[in-house]
């Protein structure tokens, strides 16, 4: 029964990514949004256009959101390739922990940096 | 509570590598998975790289070594993974919940299989994933000129 909720959350996070990594995409790595949300010249990656996107709330959590449903997925899906290959059950159970670990410490990593980045970019912007 | 009953992997890696005479939809999901951790493997490096702009260190910015036009491939291949994991991956929950897989029908002999109902639908995700993959792919590419 566990297992079946940890498989419905999985297909749930990849339904939920299709649309912010979409948007995601969309934003840095294609002309497709006229760069709505990169309004100063150059690439949308460059520094200018991160800060003013940093600034913003919605991109704050719209980050911090994808990144919680990506690492999910990511790693569970993981999981379960690694566990298909039969393992020990001390070794799942080591596998289990690792990745549960990484998951939660790039969770933390990534919240801490998309806060600061945004505390960085208001300072910025006020001078 | 309930457990899942588990059966021995006994061929290993190619256990889920080898598609062998399954069609064209267990391709699609072998491609699936090796883009899955093609791109996870992205995303974990991606998340420390960009997580230094609290730092205030734009890496992605700085210096060349990003540029260069092995970056620019790898770039490309990680926006060809994603639109086709993203749109297949869209075709694999449409199947498990049991939608464009055709009524159940009485295993009457000669049995059809529902993989010929599916076909459509691959085919309609692998056309949205290359109408992404040529949108974004060619700025992508077309970025350092």
């Amino acid at each position: 029964m566990r297992e079946t909720r940890f498989w419905t959350w999985h297909m749930a996070a990849g339904v939920v990514i299709f649309f912010l990594l979409g948007m995601h995409m969309l934003i840095m790595h294609t002309g497709l949004l006229g760069h709505v949300y990169a309004p100063f010249a150059g690439e949308a990656v460059s520094r200018e256009n991160s800060q003013f996107r940093d600034s913003r709330l919605t991109f704050t959590v719209s980050y911090i959101f994808l990144l919680g449903f990506a690492l999910y997925h990511g790693l569970y899906g993981l999981r379960t390739i690694l566990f298909e290959l039969t393992l020990r059950p001390a070794v799942e159970k080591v596998v289990r922990a690792v990745l549960v670990l990484l998951g939660v410490g790039l969770f933390g990593l990534g919240v801490w940096a998309a806060i600061g980045a945004r505390t960085m970019a208001a300072v910025g912007a006020r001078g | 509570m309930a457990e899942i009953k588990r059966f021995d992997n006994r061929l290993g890696l190619w256990g889920w590598l080898g598609g062998g005479r399954w069609g064209l939809e267990r391709y699609a999901y072998i491609l699936h998975r090796l883009t899955g951790l093609g791109i996870l493997i992205y995303f974990l490096m991606h998340i420390v790289v960009t997580s230094l702009r609290a730092r205030g260190i734009y890496l992605w910015t700085e210096g060349e070594i990003l540029h260069r036009p092995v970056f620019r491939a790898g770039e490309f291949l990680v926006f060809a993974a994603f639109a086709y994991h993203a749109f297949n991956g869209i075709r694999l929950v449409l199947v498990e919940l049991g939608f464009a897989v055709g009524r159940p029908i009485e295993p009457v002999y000669p049995y059809r299989t529902s993989l010929n109902v599916q076909r459509p639908l691959l085919v309609l995700m692998m056309v949205a994933a290359l109408a992404l993959l040529v949108a974004g792919g060619y700025e992508l590419l077309a970025w350092e000129q």
